[in-house]
């Protein structure tokens, strides 16, 4: 880096954590400007965490408020856990961006924007009265950087001769190479990705380049700006690592289950908003043998996947929760007929369509009674984008283990941010045990356990000589399978249905406590509030607070110490981003006096939040 | 599934076989006992490996059907059995895959997939048992049955349009559409193993009397002596012919078919339209005959064309990936993109 500062006269500064927020039109590029940022720091070997934010129409009206589209991050040299709360830096690509997120901005934060696009048509749209950038009152909180972006980037292609909307599609790349500049990142990785990215268009190769360029240039000689920052490498465990998104990570954990052990993933999908990536991705992995359908809806997606799962594969489908409550008729068969198959819930705004592109936890309560009858089910959740890997992996082992089905919940949030992933070892992943019977040894009934201990039957898939036999979702004989009306025998099959789901717990690790055995206080978390509740755990007991974390993968069955747990600490808060799902089970389960701390706005939850609950329960000290 | 090494060598199968333990609960003198004694008659001339084919179903009378044939067998939930035997045959291309469901379960709750299924053709045998009525729930109208229709649910007459069968099967890109009858034995094992003989989707609309919700519904079809003047039975390369004697039969007056009496009305066999299942024109217009009065209603393939099967296709594109790429690596699959090594 030392030589991009040569016979510069600024100064170089190093900070330990920055939050950086890129916004703009949907049209401007944002996320991609975002993610290569992104891909930068991870090499420089930043920690970091990432939050894009994007309107659920594709284009919404040029330089309307509703048009707006963002990607935070923010990155460091010592482990965080989240995207950051108030970002020290706005970049804001016209009005309509600054007029979204000014509120958010910490208080003598940067603004950066691009002040060609300050006109009176996109202040007007956005709401301005006057323009910000020159009512000398507006923006006195903060450092204003305004650049010309159209102008400068006009200027460094002047000899191309491209036309202005070119021209203007290129301002982003000035952007991020400002930002380079102002955060010492190299721009190799975005060049290389240029280079690829549009190989059959020189021309813009070349604009792009150019305008990244010229925005790490302007860096270096702006009187504006009069200081750069370094943000070291972070201590990390040893180890390869990547950045990687939750929809990734469920995908490849999906692959990996498969892969190493000997069954062919079946997956199936309709297209819906924040799921259809994981669809997009496992369509990609061909080599893999990977099968994926994208059936007519998402009944036929998780009917084929029951279809799957009875012919032998690891059957998997995804989707979010308007399509979970489609499938929720056959998830009900998926239990009758003790099948294994994970079906996955990356959940957005609700009810009905709701807020598509923001994220929400507001399905645990469909996912955990969602059915008719007395339907129990698996449930696990993701903690964070890399946990997703984990998890997906976890869900089909419990499926394949138990010949049960499996509900994975991730969120919006989790499936579309992103994180540094410390790569596993994948010898090191548990074997998975699959119950496929080939033959009979006499006399064969599909629905007597061939492992005890697991309650999980046999998995006589079709194809095996001598084991033909009748299943479907009429209540069965406990033995035989065969359509039973026998009272005593439905008591049994739902008490079994029952007992299935609880005898996972004996086969999943026991919850763990961060920070002490037993603290004043117990901040409670499920799913995507992870990374939030630990920055503000952490954050409270370095101020001396008596408050711990506990955090549930599983969420059905419970660990089995989780009651236990619970009882050694007087006051219980729950931070989800629902009305206070998992804190009605927990009180209803274990008689514990737990607290929700709400929030449905279709954002996640700031640390700051949860902390600011923290003192206020123990007191300001 | 015309060849599969599963054909060739197994002891022969006989009918018995292919009955399962289950007491069969169907209404004494329901047409569905007939239709699964031709499936258990038909089946051992196949010969076909028995722990191969799978029975899929979704609700309704008709539905029960593969507790009572012992193969592989699911009963599914109301107008699933399409998609839930499109996951089967996807995991596994080498099982025969039945499908039974009725004229609501497959074209009312179920008929978004059937259309799916028809057009992606996959190697998948759709027996649709219609007995224009809902059996299983006691007597409401279905979407086959005929306008002012009294039932439980139209005390004053149906004022349901009602859907053809055959011309929606067309409609879905079907490749095999064919009809047959409870009570037609014979034909109806004909028909059995011409699905079974088609490679891709094969829709086999089977006219089953209820006799309990719609009894006679076919009667016209059934009884002698006024069956032989309702039957169009259709014979690929052969004169559309009917009536006793094959003393009548159908004339096409440029696009409109008439009936024409060969005894009367001056017409001779050569003025009667031949048949030709690849022909989707002449298919659509048989299709058309089902509620025309004055005509005889078609039985037998009324369409058959041969096109790739859905699960050739995707497991050939996934073995091409892996021709093309090198089979996946998964510890290559995760250091794919940007890495960096902390030390
Ligand atoms: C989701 C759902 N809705 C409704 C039903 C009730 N139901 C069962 S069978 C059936 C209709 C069956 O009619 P058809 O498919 O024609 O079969 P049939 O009994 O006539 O053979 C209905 C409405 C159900 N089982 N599931
Ligand atoms: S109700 Fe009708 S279709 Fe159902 S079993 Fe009885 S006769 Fe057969
Ligand atoms: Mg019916």
């Amino acid at each position: 880096m030392s030589e991009t500062k040569k016979g510069s006269k600024k100064n170089v500064e190093t900070l330990e954590q920055v939050t950086i927020r890129f916004a703009g039109d949907s049209g401007d590029g944002m996320q991609l400007t975002g993610h290569q940022f992104t891909d930068t720091t991870a090499l420089v070997g930043n920690d970091l965490a990432t939050l894009p934010d994007f309107p659920a129409e594709i284009r919404a009206p040029a330089g309307s408020l509703a048009g707006v589209s963002s990607f935070q991050i923010q990155f460091s040299s010592r482990e965080i856990q989240t995207p950051g709360d108030h970002p020290d830096v706005l970049v804001a690509m016209n009005p309509a961006a600054l007029k979204v997120h000014l509120s958010d901005l910490r208080s003598n934060g940067t603004i950066i924007v691009n002040a060609a696009n300050f006109n009176k048509r996109n202040l007007q749209l956005s709401g301005w009265d006057s323009n910000p950038l020159e009512d000398g009152q507006t923006l006195v909180d903060y450092k204003l950087i305004d650049v010309d972006m159209t102008r400068l980037v006009g200027e460094a292609l002047s000899d191309m001769g491209l036309p202005p909307k070119i021209i203007a599609r290129s301002t982003n790349m000035f952007a991020l190479g400002l930002l380079y500049w102002m955060y010492s990142r190299p721009m190799d990785t975005t060049i290389k990705f240029i280079e690829t990215k549009f190989k059959s268009r020189p021309e813009i190769v070349e604009a792009n380049k150019r305008a990244l360029q010229a925005g790490f240039n302007f860096g270096y000689t702006t009187e504006e700006i009069s200081t750069s920052y370094v943000v070291l490498k972070a201590k990390k465990p040893a180890g390869t690592y990547r950045n990687i998104m939750g929809n990734q990570a469920l995908a490849m954990g999906l692959v990996a289950a498969a892969n190493l052990n000997g069954l062919r993933l079946f997956f199936s999908g309709y297209p819906i908003t924040p799921a259809s990536d994981i669809l997009h991705i496992l369509s990609g992995y061909k080599h893999f043998r990977v099968l994926t359908f994208q059936a007519e809806d998402e009944i036929a997606a998780v009917t084929s996947t029951i279809g799957a799962a009875y012919a032998g594969a690891l059957a998997v489908t995804a989707t979010s929760g308007p399509g979970m409550a489609l499938k929720s008729e056959a998830m009900g068969l998926a239990i009758s007929a003790e099948l294994p198959l994970v079906a996955i819930n990356v959940q957005r705004g609700g009810p009905s369509t709701g807020m598509p592109t923001k994220t929400e936890q507001s399905d645990l309560f469909q996912a955990m009674y969602g059915r008719n009858g007395e339907s129990p089910i698996v449930v696990l959740a993701a903690a964070t984008p890399a946990d997703c890997f984990n998890t997906a992996y976890e869900a089909c082992r419990i499926a394949i283990e138990h010949m049960i089905p499996v509900i994975l919940l991730s969120d919006g949030y989790l499936g579309s941010g992103s994180e540094p992933w410390l790569l596993p070892d994948i010898d090191a992943l548990p074997p998975i045990k699959n119950h496929k019977v080939t033959d009979s040894n006499g006399e064969f009934y599909p629905f007597d356990f061939i492992d005890q201990e697991a309650m999980a039957r046999g998995w006589a898939v079709p194809g095996t000589p001598a084991l033909e036999h009748r299943i479907g979702g009429l209540e069965k004989d406990s033995r035989t399978g065969n359509v039973s009306g026998d009272y005593d025998n439905h008591q049994q099959m739902v008490d079994r249905r029952a007992q299935k789901v609880a005898v996972v717990a004996r086969n999943i690790p026991l919850a763990t406590i961060h920070g002490d055995d037993s603290s004043e206080l117990l901040v409670l978390g499920w799913g995507s509030t992870y990374g939030a509740i630990r920055a503000a755990v952490d954050s409270a007991r370095k101020q001396g607070y008596s408050v711990s974390q506990l955090h549930l993968r599983h969420l059905n069955p419970f660990p089995s110490n989780l009651g236990e747990l619970l009882l050694r600490f007087p006051k219980i808060i729950v931070p989800e981003i629902n009305s206070g799902q998992l804190t009605r089970i927990i009180r209803a389960e274990f008689l514990v006096d737990a607290n929700v701390l709400s929030k449905v706005s279709g954002k996640p939850f700031f640390p700051s939040e949860i902390e600011e609950r923290i003192i206020q329960i123990l007191g300001e000290k | 599934m015309s060849v599969n090494t599963a054909e060739i060598e197994q002891p022969a199968l006989k009918r018995k076989d292919f009955v399962s333990d289950q007491v069969i609960r169907w209404c004494p003198g329901c047409g569905d006992y007939s239709i699964l004694a031709q499936v258990q008659k038909t089946f051992p001339e196949l010969g076909h490996r028995k722990e191969q084919i799978v029975f899929i179903s979704g609700i309704g009378c008709a539905s029960r059907f593969p507790y009572y044939m012992n193969t592989y067998g699911f009963h599914t939930i109301h107008g699933r059995a399409t998609t839930v035997a499109t996951g089967v045959k996807l995991a596994n291309p080498d099982l025969s895959v039945w499908v039974v469901t009725g004229d609501g379960d497959g074209l009312s709750i179920g008929a978004n997939h059937l259309v799916h299924l028809l057009r992606r053709n996959l190697d998948i045998n759709i027996l649709l048992v219609n007995n224009r009525i809902y059996g299983l729930t006691k007597g409401q109208y279905s979407p086959t049955s005929e306008p002012g229709k009294k039932t439980k649910s139209t005390p004053f007459g149906s004022v349901d349009r009602p859907l053809n069968p055959p011309a929606f099967a067309l409609g879905s890109a079907g490749t095999f559409i064919a009809r047959s009858l409870d009570v037609e034995g014979k034909h109806l094992q004909k028909m059995l193993a011409a699905a079974y003989q088609h490679k891709g989707t094969s829709f086999l609309e089977i006219y089953q009397n209820c006799l309990i919700f719609n009894d006679n519904a076919f009667v016209d079809l059934s009884e002698k002596p006024h069956k032989l003047e309702h039957q169009l039975l259709l014979e690929d390369g052969q004169p559309m012919l009917f009536g006793e004697g094959h003393n009548k039969g159908i004339r096409m007056d440029g696009h409109r078919p008439v009936v024409v009496d060969l005894e009367q009305d001056g017409f001779s066999v050569d003025d009667v339209v031949v048949h030709d299942k690849s022909d989707k024109m002449l298919a659509l217009m048989l299709s058309e005959l089902t509620y025309m009065p004055d005509f005889p209603t078609p039985l037998g393939i009324i369409y058959q064309e041969q096109q790739d099967t859905y699960e050739e296709l995707v497991h050939r594109q996934i073995e091409a990936a892996v021709e093309q790429l090198g089979k996946g690596d998964l510890q290559a699959l995760l250091h794919e993109g940007h890495t960096w090594i902390v030390d």
